[in-house]
């Protein structure tokens, strides 16, 4: 279960949170949506405390981890599973070295373990027979199914999904959303994704919270959201902007 | 003026500590065994074995043109075979440890600061934290070990290199009687020298491997904070290894003189 209490971030000065709380029970799927440049991914990082807040709380399972050390940190974070943005693989290992990364630092499986696990995980993302690939040679979508792929190989207990699909075209993004449904049935992980995708917010959210004015402005089911009469909210899962946005 | 110094003052003195404070985690993390043996074998390599061409000319030129100009002074006072004594000792003491350092530090310190960098900006360092693994452990051990290795291997490869090319100047471009260079040669140079100027490559290793990753790991936004990180790193690891020289010379001459 992952709560947060109060959080207050700023970056020299300028105020991106102040006072989100909001709770994702186990199993749970959550989509946070909001304006870009408005905190989404900066909460997220804070939830696998990539960023600590100047103020607040973050627990996961009931452990609060602004008490932690880094390496204490570790333990935690083994309960995650996080996509980045741009995927970030490691450029210089291989799709398989990329994927096996985990195992591989744990030492705790045998190399044919390893090597039969990420066969498993490449087939779930539809990636088998990338294995030699570097991530250099893949294509966007290609590179964000590695990235699903090398954090769900240990099965965590949580994913997170910083924009899954920004960047690609609207079948890849159909394709990466199935994906994530795909993972979450089959793995039965709690999932909190942020995205200004409608589309894949109404797909993949049980639950979905608005991120507006620096904390969650709302939340509600998807069907709730999106016949939301809330002017902020009808106005931004529409996608219209406010008169003084027209600038030309 | 006085808040400019007072900035830089701490910042200095902030950037010291977290220097520190990563030391300490490294050598932590060293001593734990948290290090892939893959990972440091590369790193071995990649410090090593390619650091050997730069290496063996910096030092062949090095004790080459050390062995011209000695002579060209001690030929005036009649102390013609007493040249290689001279490059033996510089090279041994100073001149190896100092300019391997240097080098290594423009080929590989720049090299670490970029690739660490990069992948700091490209949010690689943050999904290494979210795989459970410590930056630390993964990115800077292996190059510190590898580099406190490949040091003092490669300033002793560079300090024989040199007085060969010192020795091959003086005696067939020179004229610079053989046997009394080799004599002087064996006679002045103490095994002092040598351990002082290995001891040095250890610690300018150590230096530059934590420089390098240091500047990598705090580096800025985008093409222009991995632009910056790469030349603070060679230039504050240079500029650490012609300090700490002078210090460390002091030190080591003084501990090292009852041995």
């Amino acid at each position: 279960m992952i709560e947060v209490r109060n959080l207050k971030k700023a970056f020299r000065g300028n105020t991106i949170l102040d006072g989100v709380s909001f709770r994702v029970e186990s199993g749970e799927s959550v989509v946070i949506i909001g304006r870009s440049g408005g905190g989404k991914s900066v909460l997220l990082k804070h939830l696998i405390a990539l960023l600590m807040p100047d103020a607040g709380q973050v627990l996961i399972d009931g452990e609060d981890l602004c008490c932690l050390n880094e390496r204490q940190l570790l333990r935690v974070r083994r309960k995650f599973g996080m996509l980045f943005q741009g995927a970030a693989l490691f450029d210089s290992l291989t799709v398989a070295e990329n994927v096996a990364f985990a195992l591989n630092r744990e030492r705790k499986m045998s190399a044919q373990d390893v090597r039969r696990k990420v066969g498993e995980v490449l087939e779930m993302v539809e990636l088998s027979g990338t294995e030699e690939k570097k991530p250099s040679e893949l294509s966007g979508g290609m590179r964000k199914r590695v990235g699903l792929a090398r954090a769900i190989i240990y099965q965590p207990q949580i994913v997170l999904y910083d924009e899954p699909t920004t960047g690609l075209d609207p079948v890849v993004s159909d394709s990466i959303d199935q994906l994530i449904l795909r993972v979450r049935d089959a793995l039965k992980v709690t999932t909190v994704v942020v995205t200004h995708d409608m589309r894949s917010a109404r797909r993949l959210g049980q639950r979905i919270m608005m991120l507006h004015d620096k904390r969650i402005y709302v939340t509600g089911t998807p069907d709730e959201i999106f016949g939301s009469a809330d002017p902020v909210v009808h106005r931004f899962v529409n996608g219209i902007s406010v008169p003084k946005e027209h600038y030309f | 003026m006085f808040s400019f110094a007072q900035r830089f003052a701490a910042e200095w003195l902030e950037g010291l500590g977290k220097l520190s404070i990563l030391a300490k985690e490294a050598i932590g993390s060293l001593f734990a065994m948290r290090l892939s043996f893959k990972d440091f074998l590369y790193q071995l390599y990649f410090i090593g074995v390619k650091s050997q061409s730069v290496v063996v000319v910096t030092g062949a030129f090095t004790g080459m043109v050390l062995c011209a100009q000695t002579y060209f002074q001690f030929h005036k006072v009649k102390m013609d075979d007493a040249t290689l004594a001279v490059v033996s000792v510089s090279m041994c003491s100073e001149l190896g440890p100092v300019l391997t350092a240097l080098m290594v530090t423009a080929r590989v310190g720049a090299a670490m600061a970029a690739e660490i960098g990069t992948m700091k900006v490209t949010e690689q360092i943050d999904a290494l934290r979210t795989l459970a693994t410590h930056p630390v452990d993964y990115l800077v051990v292996p190059r510190l070990l590898a580099s406190l290795i490949s040091l003092p291997l490669l300033t002793a490869e560079s300090v024989i290199i040199g007085i060969v090319a010192g020795y091959l100047v003086g005696v067939f471009l020179l004229g610079i009687d053989p046997a009394y260079a080799y004599y002087n040669m064996r006679r002045y140079t103490a095994d002092v020298d040598l351990a002082i100027g290995l001891i040095k490559s250890f610690i300018f290793g150590g230096l530059l491997a934590l420089i390098g990753c240091y500047k990598g790991m705090t580096c800025g936004e985008g093409a222009e904070g991995v632009g910056r990180a790469t030349t603070e790193a060679v230039v504050y690891a240079s500029i650490s290894i012609l300090i700490c020289n002078f210090f460390l010379t002091l030190t080591l001459t003084e501990l090292l003189k009852y041995l």
